[in-house]
């Protein structure tokens, strides 16, 4: 690494970046307080009631937030268990096996906020459309993800299975993004988008999207958290904590 | 001595498979039964009323015939993994994704296509008929290879693990819930006479889809169980 000042690398080492993370956890996990105290501030006092909906509708602020982020945090994990394969780098196995419960956990919010909403205004917890499905899998496949890692002993194989799992489960992603407008059903198609103005309230919109950023603050500040709980556990090492004594490296191997 | 074709090897492979089951035929015979014996508890279990049944019957056939898969998958590489047959195998010339083809198609032709055959059968049972029946076998001929497919990935992954038979049906039975529905979806749809052509051409984009895909995924696990 001597052709430039910068060395691009330094970081994907696992030792270079357990300080680094550790020194941006706090920033993160700031931002994400006050864009979530923020975000849920505006969604409850500021954004109007809804004429049909009443004050049921509000949470959406954390439902659609929850959502996105379930399938983002998806495609992020794939696509860092992608670079792993391709480039067999450890580091970004280490990244794919940090997001997985942090997706789970928004999974689970969004299908957990969705029926608390579902009840007052469909009448039922639970039904069975297609998007909800769809994202119930998305739970399922974030869950047999976590399951085949743990059950397998061999730290190489587990990272490269699991890898293989999520690559292929990829291909719910789009299902379930597009599931409201391939299936006409119960769930409502999307009120925000990139292309059209959206179909709501400024304040709302506002609200939706200041709660996304602090999920993804949040998300940030969780994974390098338990990225660094990853890196000592798998680097228990003489040269790393140099109070180690032999019997704990011992025990450790 | 020249070597042997991609088409060859490929043939080799069915060959060997299906002759191995030919040998054990108990083994087919039980997955075979285990449909039969499955799809009877039904009626037993929720009440002989013909209308009921027609109508949950689309939706069990083809749970059964998901269950008679994902029970079958054990024997899809675990023999060969233990008696470290698969090991060689993965060091013949031809690329392995022609090896996993020619497993996962005998693996169909002993495990899926017998359900395929039996399924007009369990499918008077439900009081299906005329049309529905053809559909039901139709959907399946088109489904089961897919579940064999997919199925192969999760077998594949799972390969010598502790508890695989349960960790393949958790890893497996998510990805079989497009083939069930509209496999199951396209048998309803022609009960209720609204013709059955979206969820056939569905399940034919499904077959392609994993065609495509799974034999160079379940390629890849190998490799990886195997290293």
């Amino acid at each position: 690494m001597s052709f430039t000042g910068i060395n691009w690398f330094k970081y994907s080492s696992p030792q270079a970046f357990h300080p680094l993370a550790g020194r941006m956890i706090p920033w993160f996990s700031a931002a994400a307080l006050v864009l979530i105290g923020v975000g849920l501030y505006i969604g409850f006092f500021v954004a109007p009631t809804d004429f049909q909906q009443g004050d049921a509708y509000r949470i959406i602020f954390v439902h659609v937030p929850a959502a996105w982020m379930s399938m983002f945090l998806y495609v992020i994990m794939a696509a860092w268990a992608g670079l792993g394969l391709g480039l067999n780098a450890r580091p970004s196995f280490m990244m794919a096996q940090a997001i997985a419960p942090t997706g789970a956990m928004f999974t689970f919010l969004a299908l957990l906020t969705g029926s608390m909403w579902g009840k007052p205004t469909w009448g039922a917890w639970w039904v069975w459309d297609a998007r909800l499905t769809s994202e119930l899998i998305l739970l399922f496949q974030y869950i047999g993800i976590i399951l085949l890692r743990a059950s397998i002993d061999d730290l190489r194989r587990a990272d490269r299975a699991s890898a293989v799992f999520a690559l292929v489960g990829v291909v719910n992603v789009p299902i379930i993004y597009f599931s409201v407008r391939w299936w006409n059903t119960l769930h409502q198609g999307a009120s925000v988008s990139m292309t059209a103005s959206p179909k709501m309230a400024a304040t709302m919109v506002t609200a939706m999207l200041v709660m996304t950023l602090g999920f993804w603050m949040y998300s940030i500040a969780v994974t390098l958290a338990r990225m660094r709980c990853v890196i000592v556990e798998r680097e228990r090492q003489p040269a790393w904590g140099k109070n180690a004594s032999i019997q704990e490296v011992a025990e450790a191997r | 001595m020249s070597q042997p074709s991609m088409w060859e090897a490929l043939r080799g492979v069915v060959r060997r498979d299906l002759l191995l089951a030919m040998r054990h035929r108990s083994d087919v015979a039980m997955s075979v039964f285990f449909v039969v014996i499955v799809a009877s508890l039904f009626p037993l279990g929720v009440g002989p009323e013909p209308t009921v049944l027609r109508m949950i019957g689309p939706g069990v056939l083809w749970v059964t015939a998901l269950l008679a898969c994902l029970l079958s998958l054990g024997r899809l590489f675990t023999a060969d993994y233990l008696d470290g047959v698969l090991e060689q195998m993965l060091l013949i010339p031809q690329p392995l994704v022609v090896l996993v083809v020619g497993k996962v198609f005998a693996h169909w032709v002993i495990s899926g296509l017998p359900v395929v055959l039996l399924s007009p059968l369990l499918g008077l049972q439900f009081g299906l008929g005329g049309d529905s029946l053809g559909v039901l076998t139709l959907s399946l001929l088109l489904g089961t290879p897919t579940l064999s497919m997919i199925g192969a990935i999760g077998a594949a992954l799972t390969l010598g693990l502790r508890g695989s038979g349960f960790l393949v049906a958790l890893l497996v039975l998510p990805l079989f819930v497009p083939v069930l529905i509209f496999g199951a979806g396209a048998v309803t749809s022609s009960l209720a006479g609204i013709g059955s052509e979206a969820n056939l051409s569905l399940l034919g984009a499904c077959f392609l889809l994993s065609l495509a895909f799974a034999p160079w995924a379940t390629a890849v696990a190998l490799r990886i169980a195997l290293e």
